[in-house]
């Protein structure tokens, strides 16, 4: 097969095992549910594999033989078939490890989760793989109504609805507001190719029609990726939804946002005609550095144990973003490093987190203090997840941070560095502090404070019922993979030079023009690669980072840490602003449009 | 039509947001992101319309013979209506089980997250 012949099967694979599923589900037995889903997964695992090992440039399928002008086109670069690959991974992770997850008397539901995971799959693969930017919305939309309903699978409780209609209306409308940037590019350019747009737009001078243009379509890209202000649905729904869920939300989805920014800003936005390269780096690493902090900081904050990971996770998109916003070969490199191996960690720790919730039907750090002394495995595993967070060499995080370090401090100045090594440091320490306290019970319990702005985890409904069975082996043994995994990108240099060599492709837009426009054929990638090793720096960063991570996780759990009152006033009012409001929020969102827009309108 | 039809659409989309930040009413709020969406098509219809033009339908119509309105944006317009059905529907759902569960549709009153 060619990869033509491949990137349409990426998508179309989980696409038709969906319904497949939903279908069987009503006669087979839940073991035959779980084959067919994992055969649909496995597979579409192999088909990205083998497309993203074959692609040396981009590679790209007109799908019904349409041209790029006429039709729709599937184009793959390194960096989009790896997402997708990372997608498919992560989404046969999820399938094998709700195995035995949602183990109840389902009856006829019994294959309707796995299909929405299909589906969801299909979503995300598509819209890393497309060319096309309607096309893009739609898959958009598509992973966007998928995991709002797998947001609010468990119909029962209450705050998963809360959560997932939260989710749900701030992404839509953002998904709306993207549609008006599309509707205006078509109006200037007549083109819905990215390639084809991007060199529509080369005609003329920019103005403020295609400035707003971008500032809309991108809007959508973040709000995705839950770059501040724009993040505030990401918690609550983390919070709420299924512990597989998050893995995949978490893990993939919300890189997915920083690709599309990165991808719609290079194709269509990078050249004559469009947004200045200063303005846009100067404004995006404005909100990443932005986004970094704060997630760090709200991330420290957190006792529920879901709500926690997912601020760590803002924290380290607004590093992704930063890395990005560098608009070199370098700094897009080490993003990509950076995305593939946090995907994994950040997945494996909230499915260790799952276990916790399966176990004790909690996910309070205070209310579990000591509690789970016996499952020393999954400790284990949760600290060395916390460690890879802080960027401990050699893990794939540790690797991604010292490249992505590299290219920041020589494009945007050094202090950027310490943000890195800050920010890792405390969503690690914070991840530390947690696995001392739960799995070991070091220091004294955290006294009660009867604080209403804050979200404790207590009461969680266990999301499987009968607890007395044994704890599934495939709940520990898929989190411990998924860490080899994370490790596996900063120990095979193999590996990183091909992830990075790859990356080299997405900051190159006249490659991925003449692809896309040009007569079919593959383009192979000219230039010189981007380094993908370990440098001496770059590894005592990385202990340096872990070390602090160490401190600030042990000695927080053996004493609280002083804090001034100014500070907690400070706290308190970041912590007010997360208030659950679907008002508060859109407010936000439309704040930040407000700035997006007047930022890069004063640079262009 | 001119600019004045561009302009209604960002009025749609004002007034659709400033109906979700102050929105009491869940059923109200997806009712306002369809008002949302209704500006998008609004804007697709537009960026196709030309003066004089008739529909892109050939089965009554020599080909070349009048001009034509943008198909396109057309074709775009109606995905975008299938797709917003779909987030509508799914919305709805998780508010009528709301509802059930809280029994309130206030937005307002629901406090189970935050911080």
């Amino acid at each position: 097969m060619t990869q033509a012949d491949l990137l349409p099967w990426a998508v179309a694979i989980p696409l038709l095992g969906a319904p497949v599923l939903a279908v069987a589900g009503r006669v087979l037995p839940r073991l035959g549910c779980d084959v067919l889903a994992t055969a649909a997964a496995a597979g579409d695992v192999a088909c990205l594999a083998l497309l993203w090992s074959r692609i040396h440039g981009v590679s790209t399928a007109r799908l019904g033989g349409w041209p790029a002008r006429v039709g729709i086109v599937l184009a793959a670069d390194r960096v989009g078939a790896g997402l997708a690959l990372l997608v498919a991974v992560l989404v046969l992770a999820v399938l094998v490890y709700s195995w035995r997850y949602f183990d109840e008397p389902s009856g006829e539901r019994a294959g309707l989760f796995p299909a929405m995971v299909l589906v969801f799959e299909a979503g995300m693969v598509g819209f890393a793989l497309t060319g096309d930017l309607f096309n893009a919305f739609v898959f958009f939309e598509l992973m966007g109504a998928s995991a709002y309903a797998l947001t609010g699978y468990r119909i029962e409780d209450p705050r998963p609805l809360q959560g997932a209609l939260t989710f749900g209306v701030v992404n839509s409308f953002a998904a709306y507001l993207s549609l008006l940037g599309i509707g205006l590019l078509y109006a200037r350019t007549g083109q819905l190719d990215l390639a084809a747009i991007g060199r529509g737009l080369a005609g003329r001078p920019p103005d403020l029609l295609v400035v707003t243009a971008f500032a809309l379509v991108v809007t959508a890209m973040l709000v995705k990726a839950a770059v501040a202000p724009f993040h505030f649905w990401l918690p609550d729904a983390h919070a709420v939804a299924p512990t597989p869920v998050c893995m995949l939300m978490s893990g993939a989805m919300v890189e997915l946002g920083v690709y599309g920014a990165a991808r719609i800003y290079w194709t269509v936005f990078s050249g004559a005609g469009g947004v200045p390269h200063d303005a846009f780096r100067h404004t995006f690493t404005a909100f990443g550095v932005a986004t970094a902090l704060l997630g760090a900081v709200m991330c420290w904050q957190q006792r529920h144990l879901k709500r926690l990971l997912a601020f760590s996770t803002i924290a380290h998109v607004g590093l992704f973003v930063t890395a990005l916003a560098a608009l070199t070969p370098d700094g897009t490199a080490g993003a990509a490093v950076y995305v593939a191996a946090h995907g994994c960690v950040k997945a494996a720790l909230f499915g260790l987190t799952g276990v916790l919730l399966d176990r004790y039907g909690s996910v309070d750090e205070h209310g579990l203090h000591g509690r789970a002394r016996q499952l020393r495995l999954v400790g284990v595993l949760f600290t060395v997840g916390g460690l890879a967070l802080a960027g401990l060499p050699p893990f794939g995080t540790g690797l991604g941070k010292a490249l992505s370090e590299e290219a920041v401090s020589s494009s945007a100045g050094a202090w950027l560095t310490a943000v890195y090594v800050a920010v890792s440091a405390v969503t690690g320490g914070a991840v530390l502090r947690v696995a001392l306290r739960v799995f070991w019970g070091v220091g004294p319990r955290p006294a009660e404070d009867h604080d209403d702005d804050q979200t404790t985890g207590e009461g969680e409904e266990p999301e499987i019922r009968g607890p007395l069975r044994g704890l599934p082996v495939m709940m520990t043994a898929v989190p411990g993979a998924l860490l080899v995994l994370g490790a596996v990108p900063g120990c095979v240099p193999a590996v990183a030079h091909a992830i990075t060599d790859g990356a080299r492709a997405l900051a190159d837009p006249a490659l991925y023009r003449r692809a896309v426009l040009g007569p079919p054929a593959e383009v192979r990638l000219p230039g010189a690669p981007v380094s993908s090793a370990w440098t001496v720096e770059g590894v005592a960063l990385g202990c340096v980072s872990a070390a602090a991570a160490i401190l600030l996780g042990a000695g927080s759990a053996l004493r609280p840490l002083p804090a001034g009152r100014l500070l907690r006033l400070g706290v308190r009012a970041l912590r007010r602003l997360h208030s659950g409001h679907l008002g508060d929020y859109l407010a936000w969102l439309a704040v930040g449009v407000a700035v997006l827009c007047a930022a890069l309108a004063a640079q262009a | 039509m001119g600019v004045l039809v561009y302009l209604a659409a960002g009025w749609m989309l004002l007034v659709a947001l400033y109906g979700l930040v102050t929105s009491r009413n869940l059923v109200h709020a997806v009712g306002c992101l369809s008002v949302a969406q209704a500006s998008t098509y609004v804007l697709l219809l537009a960026v196709g319309y030309r003066d004089g033009a008739t529909a892109p339908v050939f089965s009554d119509l020599a080909p070349g013979s009048r001009p034509l309105v943008d198909p396109v944006v057309q074709a775009l317009a109606l995905t975008d209506v299938v797709v917003g059905a779909t987030v509508t529907a799914l919305l709805l759902a998780l508010t009528i089980q709301l509802r059930k569960r809280y029994s309130t549709l206030d937005p307002q009153a629901l406090t189970g997250l935050r911080g």
